[in-house]
């Protein structure tokens, strides 16, 4: 494709009517970095989804499962360790996160594994059948949930060093949400390297557009798509961990809350392309934070309204995947 | 007649409900070009689709080199050194024609002397080497597809309409191809609607009509014989292209 930069010429001047708009600049910078943080976080979340779509065509409702049981297993791990999380050294509560999200990424991808090949494999090429069993797959994960964790919501709270807020003048920029955009920039950079600069990276995008003449030159498309989901998957752990910690709760019905973005945001970027997801999940955190401040009365319907107006303008999504 | 390097007995292809291939029989002769021709419809592509496992045979067998490769999956029939070119080429639109060669150059970086040899052929291939496929021209997108089938060498070749919607200059740069590559250790089996193209480089053909194969023999009796032309094609070789 030639290079399209109107997408993402999108966030930029969406910020500045946004700024127009506001008024404040202190309370301007406040949303924006809010908004970049929810995209981050949601792109995070997004982009297994995106791929396994494009490579398998597979419309997998039960991501937002592997997105809970992230959350729920770094809360558990985060809770065990208390006392680092709690202490006032960032480096003991970077002791107590980390090997929190080590292990939820582990747990959805080992689970994303699992799904596929007991969920998904027997639906491939069959949409309607994919939608209900991997729903029904959501439905279940989020009562199993339950099971193990108990029916109440989980209380989390933020380790010390990722509290409170750097004020600027008359800035105040929550630490968390930087830390998140930095998570997530870290993630599209990590996901942008494989892509363009490696052969397996080259193989997916390939995948994503045409599977069978992947398959015609010798390479085995099945392992790749199993190796993307349950990367995909793992980083929809990371995702649910880091969504958990930013709203310091962590319930059942995380999982399938935040499905409903992620699907919007790889609707809007185009379905297969990272790229895009990433403008996509740009897009919808800055609206929320912006709508939910300018007209909170409509910030329920404003990311439908952000998809309604983009598929307008691009019915495939900001950037629509070449199919065979 | 050389060893026969491709066989097919009985293939029969449905695709959903459609019954396609309704018992295919032909030998592609080892190290010659075999053209595989017939009107539209009948069943020329699902043939060399079957072949490559991207429709699977009901019933039947193909055997190459000597092995039945009828169950084989696609990824394992192009490792046996099977390149396939489809009629739609196929490139990855995404990917520049260097990462599409790349690809298709299964067992590691393309072999320099090699692509040298492709960009003699085709030039166009070198001076867009950066740019997206999906960029090209048309007939630039069909010596890609060629290309990336040769990229490394091949024991055999199955080719869909290769000459299709190209420029006469194109097609005699893609007829000094072929001809080398068949010259060399590489079989051929194309499916041609250019008839020039086709007796210029056919060695043997193969004729098909409703899902069979009527006729077998070489492209030089068959390209004499008038009568059998417009039996099976519905028109003469002559009075086309």
């Amino acid at each position: 494709m030639k290079q399209d930069w109107l997408p993402l010429l999108l966030i930029p001047v969406l910020m500045l009517a946004a700024f127009a708009l506001v008024g404040s600049a202190s309370s301007w910078v406040t949303l924006s970095v809010a908004g970049l943080a929810m995209g981050l976080m949601i792109f995070v979340m997004a982009s297994g989804l995106t791929l396994t779509f494009g490579l398998m065509d597979v419309l997998n409702f039960g991501h937002g499962a592997f997105i809970a049981v992230g959350a729920f297993v770094a809360a558990s791990v985060m809770l065990a360790l208390s006392a680092w999380m709690t202490a006032d050294s960032l480096w003991l509560n970077l002791a107590a996160v980390a090997p929190a999200v080590i292990a939820a990424m582990a747990v959805s991808g080992a689970l994303g594994w699992g799904f596929e090949r007991v969920i998904v494999r027997p639906v491939y090429g069959q949409h309607l059948r994919q939608i209900l069993v991997t729903t029904g797959g959501l439905i279940v994960a989020e009562q199993l949930l339950k099971v193990v964790w108990g029916p109440d919501q989980i209380t989390l709270t933020r380790p010390a060093a990722l509290r409170g807020a750097f004020v600027l003048g008359d800035v105040a920029i929550e630490k968390y949400r930087l830390l998140a955009v930095l998570v997530g920039l870290l993630v599209f950079a990590a996901l942008a390297l494989t892509l363009n600069r490696t052969r397996l990276g080259l193989l997916i995008r390939a995948g994503v557009e045409n599977g069978e003449m992947v398959e015609a030159l010798g390479y085995r498309i099945r392992r790749l798509f199993v190796g993307v989901f349950v990367a995909g998957s793992a980083l929809a752990g990371l995702g649910g961990a880091m969504w958990g910690l930013y709203q310091e709760t962590v319930t059942a019905a995380i999982g399938a809350q935040v499905i409903v973005l992620v699907f919007i945001v790889i609707i809007i970027g185009g379905l297969g392309s990272v790229g895009g997801c990433f403008v996509g999940a740009l897009l919808v955190g800055l609206t929320a934070n912006y709508i939910g401040f300018l007209a909170p009365k409509v910030a329920l319907g404003s990311n439908i309204l952000l998809m309604a107006l983009i598929l307008l303008w691009r019915p495939q999504g900001l950037y629509a995947v070449a199919k065979r | 007649m050389a060893e026969s390097i491709l066989s097919l007995r009985g293939v029969q292809t449905r695709i959903g409900r459609y019954h396609i291939l309704h018992g295919v029989e032909f030998d592609v002769a080892e190290g010659g070009l075999t053209m595989l021709l017939g009107r539209n419809g009948a069943g020329k592509t699902t043939t060399l689709r079957t072949i490559m496992g991207l429709w699977r045979a009901a019933a039947g067998e193909i055997r190459f080199e000597g092995r039945d490769i009828t169950r084989l999956a696609t990824p394992d029939i192009a490792r046996l050194g099977i390149a396939y070119v489809p009629e739609s080429m196929a490139i990855f639109a995404d990917l520049t024609v260097q990462e599409n060669l790349i690809l298709a150059a299964r067992t590691g970086p393309p072999d320099a002397q090699r692509l040298d040899w492709i960009f003699a052929r085709f030039e166009a291939l070198k001076r867009f080497w950066m740019l997206p496929a999906g960029n090209l021209s048309g007939g630039q997108k069909q010596m890609l597809a060629v290309a990336r089938a040769i990229i490394e060498p091949r024991r055999l070749l199955l080719i869909d309409e290769p000459t299709k919607g190209l420029a006469p200059a194109i097609i005699a740069n893609m007829i000094d191809a072929f001809a080398e590559l068949k010259d060399g250790a590489t079989t051929l089996l194309v499916v041609e609607q250019n008839f020039a193209f086709a007796r210029q480089l056919g060695d043997t053909v193969a004729v098909m009509d409703d899902g069979k194969v009527a006729h077998t023999g070489t492209m030089a009796a068959f390209a004499t014989d008038t009568d059998l032309q417009q039996h099976l094609l519905g028109m003469g070789m002559g009075e086309h292209q």
